[in-house]
């Protein structure tokens, strides 16, 4: 078995999430690199839709910015913003969403707005760009960040996106379409709903890991699915196929 | 008709110190050259509006133009924060910096009611999120025939909408192409508009459904080849991703901020 980093098994375990989905709303970052690494393997026919409004682009590397040329060039359409989000997000169009965040809560309600108070925050982030309606309107939604007691809190500093809200019912109260985060992916393990709470519910050890290290990484009382499997390792395709991506990316920056 | 000026007299006329003033381009096209001229030009107590900030604000707002921002991303796409933005919002530097935050799809959807003469816009969206509670320009709306309870946001006029585009005919017709994000309805929905180009020609041939801004909608055009450096403009150039890469050390510290603001844009007009 080859050796991979943590970083490695989280991607690649993304990028399996997508075997058989159809379209996939793309965020820059960890779910840009999941999203392209499927389709290159697990999703060959995957359709990428970017919030520039490039539909079904096909990218040789990995892209700086949501808007890069070459997401424009080797997409099937290219629309405007406020299409984008009105005729092809908001009906459900585009199957899975992927997103990450500075921090989640056990209900995958995420913040990707301050660390601190919102008038005079520790750190000042982004926002919330695209995130918010695609978790509302994207059919699935897969999660994808680094964990730590940091990043995986008790309770979020500010709720820019909901996932399952404060837990059972509470999409369809707030009138979200979507059936919402079917799944959360760290460099530790997998994480599922659990079907009656919508508790994040550690399903999958990432190999190496373990139920204590996960604990110690998420800042509460985390729920452990009682068939908890080990994810299976990268193949060495899998492993081929993620770093020749990076290292195509790289080559391409610095032509 | 769209009057064509130099881009110095068309900031010099069409923005005001105290304007709502939208700079918009998704990545890209982004009116760099125009941002750098409001700087030049010293315009004080600005309303900026921007989906994604991006480098173009963090400068206009290092630079003390601005006093409030309307955005729904404020990062460096694919490199991280935006450190002058960051420093208003985080220490006041350099002065307080008032936030008026939106998503993509609320903020898209403002200018979308700005540019249809409607007062409000109507989306499926904030449900649930403390973004909806911290705006006053966000609120619900209980649909008249299914009952269901919708987001309502404000429409959006900027006094002003400044775009960068690929080309003007010479009768001022505006046609651009690739990515092109909120730009028609951010020009629509404002009160003036000033749309640098790339380059000007005799006129679009065939092309009519690529005219994206008929002459009459436009206040005035400037001719700018390489304006919205250092993003690209699509059959012109290429997005520099490594200018975007070394604003994230460039843009960390005030005085090489400063320094960067001194020599890169104000003494470009003592060198007019």
């Amino acid at each position: 078995m080859s050796v991979f980093s943590t970083d490695e098994i989280m991607t690649i375990a993304a990028s399996r999430e997508l075997a058989g989905a159809r379209s996939c709303f793309v965020g820059i970052g960890l779910p840009s690199v999941a999203a392209n690494l499927a389709r290159s393997l697990h999703a060959p026919g995957l359709v990428l839709v970017y919030e520039s409004g490039t539909i079904g682009a096909k990218p040789t590397r990995l892209p700086l910015s949501i808007g890069d040329g070459e997401l424009a060039r080797t997409a099937d359409v290219v629309v405007s913003v406020p299409e984008i989000f009105n005729y092809w997000l908001q009906p459900g169009r585009i199957d899975v969403g992927m997103l990450s965040a500075a921090q989640i809560d056990r209900f995958a309600n995420l913040n990707t707005t301050v660390i601190g108070s919102y008038d005079q925050p520790e750190v000042r982030l982004p926002g919330a760009g695209g995130a918010p309606e695609i978790a509302s309107a994207c059919p699935r939604v897969i999660i994808v960040m680094r964990q730590s007691k940091k990043t995986f809190v008790d309770k979020l500093d500010y709720r820019t996106t909901v996932g399952f809200g404060d837990g059972a019912g509470a999409r369809s109260r707030l009138g979200m379409p979507g059936a919402g985060p079917c799944v959360l992916i760290s460099d530790l393990g997998i994480f599922r709903p659990d079907p009656r709470t919508f508790e994040m519910t550690l399903t999958a050890l990432h190999p190496g890991a373990t139920v204590m290290g996960v604990r110690d990484a998420t800042g509460w009382d985390l729920a452990v699915s009682g068939d908890l499997v080990e994810t299976l390792a990268p193949t060495d395709e899998e492993l081929e196929h993620l770093r020749r991506l990076h290292a195509n990316s790289k080559a391409k920056a610095t032509d | 008709m769209a009057e064509f000026l130099t881009l110095q007299s068309a900031v010099a006329t069409y923005v005001h110190d105290g304007d709502v003033v939208a700079l918009e381009g998704f990545t890209h096209l982004i009116p760099f050259a125009a941002g750098h001229e409001i700087i030049r030009q010293r315009r004080r107590d600005l309303t900026l509006v921007r989906l994604t900030p991006d480098l173009i604000c963090d400068q206009l707002i290092g630079a003390g133009c601005a006093r409030k921002l309307v955005f729904s991303w404020g990062g460096n796409p694919g490199v991280g924060s935006l450190h002058r933005f960051r420093d208003a919002v985080e220490h006041d530097w350099p002065h307080a910096l008032e936030l008026d935050e939106h998503t993509h799809a609320g903020l898209a959807n403002r200018f979308v009611a700005g540019a249809s003469g409607l007062p409000f816009a109507v989306l499926r969206a904030y449900a649930g999120t403390d973004v909806a509670a911290q705006s006053s320009s966000i609120a619900s709306v209980t649909c008249p025939f299914t009952g269901e309870v919708l987001a309502a946001v404000a429409a959006l006029r900027p006094d002003v909408t400044v775009i960068h585009a690929q080309q003007a005919d010479r009768a001022g017709n505006v046609r651009l192409w690739g990515i092109t994000g909120v730009q028609k309805e951010s020009v629509l929905a404002a009160t003036r508009s000033i749309v640098t180009v790339e380059e000007i020609v005799d006129d679009f041939h065939d092309d009519r459904n690529a005219v994206f801004l008929p002459s009459w909608t436009v206040t005035a055009i400037a001719h700018v080849p390489g304006g919205c450096y250092p993003s690209y403009a699509a059959g012109y150039s290429e997005r520099d991703n490594d200018y975007y890469e070394a604003w994230d050390d460039l843009s960390r510290d005030r005085q090489v901020f400063e320094d960067w603001l001194e020599h890169q844009v104000y003494e470009q007009a003592r060198a007019r």
